[in-house]
């Protein structure tokens, strides 16, 4: 059945994010040959109507307004109802986002839909559009569909292949201009604590420490690791219980999952409800001076030692081979 | 001030998940309250404690539930409702929850209503956003601070590790994420005086909605366990040999690096 799909393109320090690419090419295997329509808002978003159409979509609607500078609820599903009532479409993809994750659900309320959150794979199957999500924060996952209304889904960074970027193809770019008024939540402030580079959800690498980095200055080898690897730090819940760093790098069962590439767990035992928000990464190291620990059990590679020595070494290891390639 | 707390009853973080008859196996597992959902009743009592009012903490569940209601009335709500769809409902997903709570709440004149930011079972962190909506009032979701003055509530919002700082005003429905506060334990007398506070049940009926106004809108086809990870490679010999033997792994035969 083929589908008119409306993917929500995030924008972020004016540029796309990567997840926004990958939900263009959720929507493509949704849309079931239908059409693809990337929708950008924000008070100066035009010029990246191009790079969305590029990666997939068939064509792409701005809703620029000053009002909507900055993310808020109310201004965003404005500026998107007014797409949706003039597109009608049978489905909606946003990213498994901050914002995806503030804004899908009041839309879904708004238009008294289903919704699929934290999608990390998406097949036709037996006839159905099936959704893959993880549930008890990835110990195990579900097979999910819609039975009534539209298709609606939030994906899960790092987990569907953006397609292939192609300069040459070429879609619509139109603008709606839309009224957005009685913003009831305004943003006085951001505060930049973390993410200077990259984001831990999306991030294809992380170094992870854990009760064994012992002091907030501990943190700085693993640091040091990560920016050789373009990767971002976190961290396990002993860590963030112990003020070694703060709560929003908390990967487990509470605070964040990941699937990066490779995760680098330094001077984490691997307690259960860690395990759970990481253990579906690609590939696994873990460092420990405890060879009990059980963090060796889900890694594919281990060294039993001291962090302290284990991290600047491997730093200093990578930093050769990154130089030659 | 009219407070009012969303709860859920989860899996405790420490079981293991087992899948008997194509569903997560619930025998012998032990329940507690979402972990996300103890930060919003830990809030609402310090809200209530500074602001005066009534705490009440609302869950749809089944009679089991009545047992984390009852540790939320100890660590010192006040009241508790269940609503219970045991008999009604056969399978729920989020519309539904957030339909049932909103018609719940609608004619409450809560002030201020609090709820986790995600539960770690189903983890959609959909419901709370969802009944906002439906109640048409302002929410902020993941906060790590919430200051009232008034009718106006000035909160912090954790994205993404960022922090934005939010003006808005009451009614308002929040989310809590970790490091709002430090949940208290229940103390013995809380625990005593909790079997004396009110916990009501309602069912579906009582709220004048039939089974067909919450029918969910997707369904579960499957569940299943990911595949078993093996253990796998220790590496030996001195320090800086290892380092580079993994390095050269990494790089040559995972190749993630």
């Amino acid at each position: 059945m083929a589908r008119k799909i409306i993917v929500l393109g995030e924008v972020r320090d004016g540029s796309l994010r990567n997840v926004s690419f990958e939900a263009v090419a959720a929507a493509k295997t949704a849309s079931e040959g239908g059409e693809v329509v990337g929708v950008l808002i924000g008070d100066s978003v035009n010029a990246l109507s191009g790079e969305l159409i590029h990666y997939g979509a068939d064509r792409v609607i701005t809703v620029e307004n000053e009002k909507l500078k900055q993310y808020t609820p109310d201004g965003y599903s404005q500026a998107l109802m007014a797409v949706i009532d003039a597109e009608s479409p049978e489905g909606l993809i946003f990213g498994h986002t901050s914002l995806g994750k503030d804004l899908a659900p009041k839309v879904a309320a708004k238009l008294n839909s289903g919704l699929i959150s934290d999608v990390t794979g998406l097949e036709i199957a037996g006839g159905n559009l099936v959704f893959t999500r993880p549930i008890y924060s990835g110990k195990a996952f579900e097979k999910k569909i819609v039975t009534d209304g539209l298709v609606f889904a939030t994906i899960r960074p790092n987990n569907i292949s953006p397609l292939e970027k192609d300069e040459s193809r070429t879609g619509e770019a139109s603008s709606l201009s839309v009224d957005i008024k009685d913003l009831r939540t305004i943003i006085k402030e951001v505060v930049r604590k973390a993410s200077e580079g990259v984001d831990l959800s999306e991030a294809k690498v992380i170094i992870a420490g854990g009760r064994g980095v012992k002091s907030e200055e501990g943190f700085e080898p693993l640091n040091e690791l990560a920016k050789v690897l373009n990767g971002a730090v976190g961290a396990s819940r002993g860590a963030c219980d112990a003020d070694y760093c703060d709560y929003s790098l908390q990967i487990g069962q509470t605070g964040k999952v990941v699937t990066p590439d490779l995760y680098i767990a330094c001077g984490i035992s691997g307690a259960i409800q860690h395990l759970a928000g990481m253990s579906n990464s690609k590939v696994i190291v873990a460092i420990n001076k405890d060879p009990e620990a059980n963090i060796f059990k889900v890694a594919d590679y281990g060294i039993v030692g001291d962090l302290f020595e284990v991290v600047p070494l491997l730093t200093e290891e990578f930093r050769k081979i990154l130089v030659n390639a | 001030m009219n407070i009012y707390v969303l709860m859920k009853r989860t899996f405790d973080t420490e079981e293991k998940i087992t899948i008997s008859g194509g569903q997560i196996n619930e025998d012998g597992a032990e329940f507690i309250i979402n972990p996300y959902d103890e930060y919003a009743i830990e809030e609402a009592i310090q809200v209530r404690d500074a602001q005066g009012g009534e705490v009440t903490v609302v869950s749809v569940g089944n009679e089991e539930t009545e047992k984390q209601l009852r540790t939320a009335l100890a660590m010192g709500a006040d009241k508790a409702v269940l609503i219970n769809t045991e008999d009604d409902l056969e399978y729920g997903d989020q519309f539904t929850t957030a339909k049932i709570l909103s018609e719940y709440l609608k004619d409450k004149d809560a002030d201020l209503i609090i709820a986790g930011n995600v539960a770690i079972d189903g983890g959609s962190g959909q419901v709370g956003p969802r009944v906002a909506e439906l109640l048409n009032i302002p929410y902020v979701t993941t906060i790590t601070k919430l200051d009232i003055t008034g009718s106006n509530a000035t909160v912090v919002r954790d994205v993404e590790g960022d922090s934005e700082v939010i003006e808005t005003t009451l009614p308002l429905l929040v989310t809590a994420q970790q490091g709002l506060n430090e949940p208290r334990y229940p103390s013995l007398p809380g625990i005593m005086k909790a079997k004396k506070k009110p916990l009501d049940e309602l069912e579906l009926d009582d709220l004048d909605l039939e089974e067909d106004d919450v029918e969910a809108k997707t369904k579960t086809i499957e569940i299943y366990l990911p595949p078993k990870k093996e253990a796998g490679k220790v590496l030996e010999g001195e320090l800086a040999d290892q380092v580079k033997e993994l390095v050269n792994l990494l790089h040559t035969e995972a190749k993630v690096v």
